[in-house]
């Protein structure tokens, strides 16, 4: 089992640990991983601002990359959507068409791919008793249905995930929204925020979304413990 | 057509965050129940298969709108109803102009209308000396506020119940701790006289079906039933994409549309008309006129990556689950359909030009398209008008080059990744203040790499 580690641009920058984690995990679930150099950016500012031409350049390199492993993976659910839910439609009537059909249907956010692929599972009490707040990424949440697996796994290693009101509602991140609507986009912060149950860590598999959260605490100045997915479920691995 | 000033949507939004925060609490707080009334609404019903039917019948009479409208207009005149067609606002303001002359109308009572707010019917009848009452309890309160509605089935939203005690207190003699009752109570009073008084009543429509020629109202409040009824003259506006083929149609359209609208099993009152008052019946109005409004629509149906949009039932439920819409609610939208519907509909109704930074409002998280009862693809139909947009050179300053240096970079993976693990460090903490990051840093704090990530083994 090849797999392709796509770090994603925000994974790589801000959390570089949560990539160590998740090349870790993929390894302790059997697989042979890479992290392709050609691997650069999945498209998705363009295509999501609407710069389509420019995507596709972008995605054309980024295949290039990755069409030879048998499982692409990425620490981002929103990258993944990118890859599995509009870039196929997008190199749509281009050279890499039947690339962008190939990889997007190889192509899983991390936690999908242990729960659902590698059926990988934590120890049983790697988290025992920890109290968690989960905040899927809305591409993670509708595009790949990918939350269940998120869980599954957190509860299989014996944490408490916490009921949230806000749990299913956006960020507000966005991409560049959060650069073009910022006031907007902090209000949407807030919202998740202030609506946050008490949890010893606020646990996401979207690197954007982590740092839209904990950016806005940290100009509210609240002390808000995040964590990416990829750290909390290698720590789940642990057997006690 | 005039130009326009483009929609600022970005301005407007900043200063009712900054001037108004409660609006954001009051539009959160009803959109959220509003939300959870529908889920549980669906979750009664095979929602599936009722949105999948719902979903599909749109789109036939769609594909088939000629036709339907065509027969809705011949069985319509055979019941004695008077059938209009405008091109446009101007000729539907002309049309009721004609009306308004014919009967003598000095006084109008309405229903809500979302159709006539788009054409500006209000200032057209007061410009001809006429006196208009909403009659629906929100669309009364912000009109005697001189506001406009902030969301397609709940004009005022946006305003808490102590907001109204106070416009009550001031505008109708209401004590200032006036509960919701008290307030309907003294609206409901002061409307009775203009119901009574009225010569002519206007509604829109829900929908209308083209084998019975009926036009359809669902409501709660009884103020349709009585704006249709109650005057000599009643005329609905109604956009040409809201005919159905059958009667039978609404029997599944009505019970849907109230459980995505407000998680009711079914309005309070179904109004369906079919012709004025007949020789041996009491009641009615003397004449029924039905104004079909295209002003953009048959453009639009033509288009097709937007045309679905037609399809919309105007239940608002895109509206109350939207994140972005729940922090502003519909002003800052500046047009009579605010959320992710409006912001599809407004470039295709209004031009790319003044409308292109309505699709930008949305973080495309879909939740939108996840109730939406009909099944429009709005995060999909968002994304090509920004594409649009880009094309046509609009959009936010300095986003084209942004994306074509980030294009640039990714062509280099050496370059591109030592940038983007620079971007945590020192040297991208120095370039906050670069434009595109002083946006992201004057709400936000920028992370060191795993600041917050705690040690692994």
């Amino acid at each position: 089992m090849r797999v392709a580690l796509f770090p994603s641009c925000l994974a790589e920058g801000f959390y570089p640990r949560a990539v160590e984690d998740a090349h870790w995990l993929l390894v302790a679930a059997g697989a042979e991983v890479t992290v392709p150099e050609g691997a650069t950016c999945c498209g998705q500012p363009a295509y999501s601002t609407g710069h389509h031409a420019d995507a596709r350049a972008m995605l054309e390199r980024t295949l290039d990359a990755l069409v030879g492993a048998d499982y692409v993976v990425l620490p981002s659910g929103s990258c993944a959507a990118m890859l599995r839910c509009f870039a196929p439609a997008l190199a749509a009537d281009t050279a890499v068409a039947v690339a962008a059909q190939m990889v997007g249907e190889r192509s899983y956010e991390l936690a999908q791919f242990l729960d659902e692929i590698a059926g990988w599972r934590p120890a049983a009490h790697g988290l025992a008793g920890r109290l968690i707040a989960v905040h899927h990424g809305c591409h993670a949440l509708r595009e790949l249905h990918a939350a269940e697996s998120a869980e599954r796994l957190l509860r299989a290693a014996g944490a408490e995930l916490l009921p949230w009101i806000a749990q299913r509602e956006c960020c507000g991140f966005g991409g560049a929204f959060a650069v073009k609507l910022p006031e907007v986009s902090a209000a949407m912060a807030d919202r998740k925020l202030d609506t946050l149950p008490e949890a010893e860590w606020l646990v996401s598999a979207d690197p954007g979304c982590l740092m839209q959260l904990s950016g806005r605490a940290g100009a509210r100045g609240i002390d808000l413990p995040v964590r990416h997915l990829a750290g909390v479920l290698r720590e789940a691995a642990r057997a006690d | 057509m005039p130009t326009e000033t483009p929609i600022d949507y970005r301005a407007h939004a900043r200063g009712l965050l900054r001037d108004t925060p409660g609006v954001r609490d009051a539009v959160t707080r009803a959109t959220s129940h509003l939300d959870g009334n529908r889920e549980l609404a669906y979750a009664e019903i095979d929602e599936r298969a009722l949105r999948d039917w719902a979903a599909g019948l749109r789109r036939h009479a769609l594909a088939n709108l000629d036709r339907y409208l065509l027969q809705a207009e011949e069985r319509l005149t055979a019941n004695g109803v008077e059938v209009h067609w405008a091109d446009d606002a101007s000729e539907a303001l002309a049309v009721l102009a004609t009306l308004v002359q014919r009967y003598a109308v000095r006084r109008v009572v309405k229903g809500k209308s979302m159709l006539t707010e788009e054409i500006g019917a209000n200032a057209a009848l007061e410009g001809m000396g006429v006196e208009v009452f909403e009659t629906d309890l929100g669309e009364y309160i912000i009109q005697l506020a001189h506001e406009h509605p902030s969301h397609i089935i709940a004009p005022a939203i946006h305003r808490s119940v102590e907001d109204i005690a106070a416009q009550f207190e001031s505008q109708l003699g209401t004590p200032s701790d006036a509960d919701p009752e008290a307030l309907a109570a003294a609206a409901r009073a002061r409307l009775r006289e203009a119901f009574l008084s009225a010569e002519m009543g206007i509604t829109g429509a829900n929908f209308v079906a083209a084998d019975s020629g009926t036009v359809a109202l669902v409501e709660n409040e009884g103020n349709i039933r009585l704006s249709t009824s109650a005057p000599r003259v009643h005329v609905a506006f109604v956009g040409i994409e809201k005919v159905v083929p059958r009667l039978a149609d609404l029997g599944g359209l009505l019970p849907l549309i109230s459980r995505a609208a407000t998680g009711q099993r079914l309005g309070n009152y179904v109004s369906l008309i079919s012709g004025p008052r007949r020789a041996d019946e009491a009641d009615g109005p003397e004449a029924v006129h039905v104004v079909f409004v295209d002003n953009g629509r048959s453009a639009l149906l033509g288009d097709p990556e937007q045309g679905e949009a037609l399809a919309c039932i105007r239940c608002g439920a895109c509206l109350n689950t939207c994140p972005v819409f729940r922090q502003t609610g519909g002003h800052p939208y500046q047009w009579a359909y605010s959320g992710p519907i409006g912001a599809v509909l407004a470039p295709a109704l209004l031009g790319l030009e003044r409308a292109w930074m309505l699709p930008q409002a949305s973080t495309l998280c879909g939740a939108c398209e996840d109730v939406c009862p009909v099944r429009i693809p709005l995060p999909r139909m968002l994304v090509t008008w920004r594409q649009r947009a880009a094309a046509a050179g609009l959009g936010f300053a300095g986003e084209a080059l942004a994306v074509k240096s980030w294009r640039w970079v990714a062509s280099h993976p050496g370059l591109f990744h030592r940038s983007v693990r620079a971007m945590s460090g020192p040297l991208g903490h120095a370039f906050g203040g670069v434009p595109v990051l002083r946006e992201w840093t004057r709400f936000r704090v920028l992370p060191q790499a795993d600041d917050a990530g705690e040690d692994t083994p």
